[in-house]
């Protein structure tokens, strides 16, 4: 038996000193600068990807700047980098400016009702076309008939609401209005839908973090937050009713996971037309409706951005494949919400159409597939050599 | 030795004319790119671009009025210049006229230092500090006193307006204003104010009658160049004006939010979908942003000539 052992380590050592080095040698053999550019909601994600990509793959670099989803669209327009992140889906212009982009989603992000009811905790009741007269500025008090209705047993205090929202353009703004648009005629015909709409009343704060520091700080203030910054900032949110009308959801990353899942299977595959796709209102009990997907465009044929090689674009490949499977992991943490299996099987079909030149790009480089061949087969060989099992003996 | 002094004399030459030149070319790209880039939303809008009021950027219902930004650039602009300048002037009259020789030089480098501070800094802390402030002690008086009645002192006041927005400025334009108003009130030469002097005038009447009208072009050169500052100023009253936007910004209250040009530009730039009549409408704010400071300016020189004409004698004294 310890024969067996000692040669089976022996084994191991010879079959693994050279995957090692040979992932050494690849490492060290050519280095590549992956460039991305646009959304800043899903930067510290991107951040984190980078570093932990990189400590796997030492010759690759991300170079991302995170300078707002429209001027990221624009480089992308201009071939000038490998890939953008956008909050909001290509509209139709934009997709006749990048003929071949494909829109692969990469992260989901709730939109919370954030306020500051002094004695109020989190969990006031709200409605979708509550939310939509309040902001559309018809519901101008805190006790208002429509409020009280739907919160009995809660002492709602006889004060003016003060509306924040943003005043830079942002996906924040497309989804919470793509929102408001799908579940109130009224908002819909007055304000409709857009990274930067007509306010009929309110004050605009520029950012995530200029809206919660109006609200933190204003008394009675309401407004509309993206889920991971209220989190971090402790805020007191709103719970908002489903689709069914069944339930009062309270925003989580778990239920913001269940309205994305309810809506995979109708999103159209990543090389057509996404400008109608919303996410916000999904069927379930579960389901927390104002949601909305971010996503990365990349060219379906690689060669047309500037500077562009066979083996960078297998490397940008990668990386994108990367960010869907094994990155997804780390999304939770930084209070993203993961991607569920529906909507990676979009992202993997479209990747898989991924070309240079007409030429298909291989989803692992060929060193790659080697050092995997070489260590899955010295696994193999181990196991049997020594009797190891795969499955423990009971 | 003749030679080589005609050669850099040449060089000289040359060099001095290209340093002129960049000025204008710049100048020139600037208003070729402003007009091309916006020509767009002119071609839509026609006049109603500065006139009206309406400014919505949704897909199918784009329509551009810039008339509340202009409005409230000009009212921003023009409370902070009513608070700095009076302000602005006594500083430098105590520090030319009245302040001990050992306070003038601290005082003087405080202030300038004042001027130092980056824009982001007053913001910041505009916004995390100061509006508390403004809105406790100055706009719930007022309110509570006037209530919505009264038109400049409608709305609900809590701090993020027009009034903290000019207030804050109006601190951010001091300390140009002070410091190039006391460097001119010294440069009168004393034997003005020994004459006034001579004649039994008082401290005040030296002022009004020896230093005011010797330097009455180089203070309103002064003004100018705080006016400047708070047209063009962008961070700082971005984070406090309040942002709102189309007919909602126009700035009919002091405690209702308001949106500058600057600050549209600043707030909506970089997701304007490109090539779209939204980013030309922001670069036709561009254009009309430089044309406004353009107007200033040639205003500015207009009155600095006439001042200096009905004051030859005392220039050329």
């Amino acid at each position: 038996m310890t024969n067996k052992v000692i040669m089976g380590l022996t084994l191991m050592l010879i079959l693994i000193v050279p995957t090692m080095s040979l992932h050494a040698s690849a490492q060290t053999s050519q280095s590549y600068t992956i460039t991305g550019a646009g959304s800043t909601f899903v930067f510290p994600l991107m951040d984190t990807w980078r570093v932990e990509y990189n400590k796997i793959h030492q010759n690759i670099n991300l170079n991302y700047q995170s300078i707002g989803s429209g001027a990221g669209i624009k480089l992308l327009e201009q071939k000038s980098v490998d890939f953008a992140a956008s909050d909001a889906p290509l509209s139709v212009s934009e997709a006749a400016q990048a003929p071949g982009a494909l829109t692969l989603p990469d992260s989901i992000g709730g939109i919370t009702i954030a306020y500051n009811l002094p004695g109020i905790d989190k969990g006031l009741k709200l409605t979708g076309p509550v939310i939509a007269q309040i902001f559309l500025g018809n519901i101008t008090s805190w006790n208002d008939p429509a409020l009280v209705s739907l919160n009995p047993g809660v002492n709602l205090p006889s004060q003016k609401i003060i509306i924040a929202h943003r005043s830079d353009g942002s996906g924040t703004t497309y989804a919470f209005t793509d929102y408001l648009s799908k579940v109130s005629p009224d908002w819909k015909s007055k304000v409709g839908e857009g990274k930067t709409v007509p306010w009929p009343v309110g004050t605009g704060g520029s950012g995530n973090a200029g809206v919660a520091t109006i609200v933190k700080s204003t008394p009675y203030a309401i407004g509309y937050i993206e889920l991971a910054y209220v989190f971090q900032n402790k805020m007191t949110y709103a719970f908002v009713q489903n689709a069914d009308g069944t339930s009062f959801v309270e925003p989580t990353i778990d239920t913001v996971a269940a309205d994305a899942a309810a809506a995979g299977s109708n999103l159209p595959a990543a090389d057509s037309d996404w400008s109608q796709v919303s996410i916000v209102n999904q069927p379930g009990s579960n389901s927390y409706p104002i949601s909305t997907l971010t996503y990365v465009m990349v060219y379906k044929d690689l060669s047309v951005v500037n500077g562009e090689t066979q083996d960078r674009s297998n490397e940008v490949v990668n990386f994108l494949n990367y960010i869907v499977h094994d990155g997804q992991q780390y999304a939770s943490g930084l209070l993203y919400v993961p991607l569920p299996d529906a909507i990676k099987k979009i992202d993997e079909d479209g990747l898989a159409k991924v070309t240079f030149n007409g030429g298909a790009v291989p989803e692992f480089g060929p060193i790659s597939i080697l050092v995997l061949a070489i260590a899955i087969m010295s696994i193999i060989a181990v196991s049997y050599k020594t009797g190891f099992r795969f499955n423990p003996k009971i | 030795m003749k030679k080589g002094s005609s050669i850099t004399d040449k060089i000289f030459k040359y060099v001095a004319i290209g340093a002129a030149t960049y000025v204008l070319v710049i100048i020139v790209l600037i208003v070729i790119n402003l007009t091309t880039g916006s020509a767009q939303v002119w071609q839509k809008e026609g006049i109603s671009f500065l006139t009206g009021s309406d400014w919505n950027s949704v897909d199918g219902r784009e329509s551009y009025g810039a008339a509340p930004y202009i409005m409230g650039t000009l009212v921003n602009a023009g409370i902070a210049m009513a608070i700095a300048i009076p302000l602005s002037f006594g500083i430098a009259m105590f520090l030319s006229e009245l302040a001990p020789k050992l306070l003038r030089t601290p005082l003087a480098m405080v202030i300038e230092l004042l001027a130092a501070i980056p824009s982001v800094v007053y913001g910041l802390w505009g916004l995390l500090v100061f509006r508390t402030y403004i809105q406790n002690w100055i706009e719930i008086p007022l309110h509570n006193l006037f209530g919505d009645q009264s038109i400049i002192f409608a709305g609900t006041p809590f701090g993020l307006d027009i009034l903290t927005a000019s207030i804050v400025l109006a601190i951010m334009i001091i300390p140009t204003i002070a410091s190039i108003s006391k460097e001119i009130m010294l440069a009168v030469p004393n034997s003005q104010r020994e004459a006034a002097y001579m004649l039994g005038a008082t401290k005040w009447e030296v002022f009004r009658i020896a230093v005011l009208p010797y330097s009455k072009s180089g203070l309103i050169g002064a003004i100018i160049l705080g006016l400047g500052r708070a047209v063009g100023e962008t961070m700082a009253v971005t984070m406090l004006i309040g942002n709102a936007t189309g007919a909602a910004a126009f700035p009919s209250s002091l405690f209702g939010p308001g949106q500058t040009l600057s600050s549209i530009m600043a707030n909506e730039f970089a997701e304007a979908s490109q090539g779209g009549l939204h980013l030309a409408a922001l670069i036709g704010i561009g254009l009309i942003l430089f044309l406004l400071a353009f107007a200033i300016n040639v205003i500015a020189h207009l009155l600095v000539a006439k001042v200096i004409k009905s004051h030859e004698g005392a220039v050329l004294a």
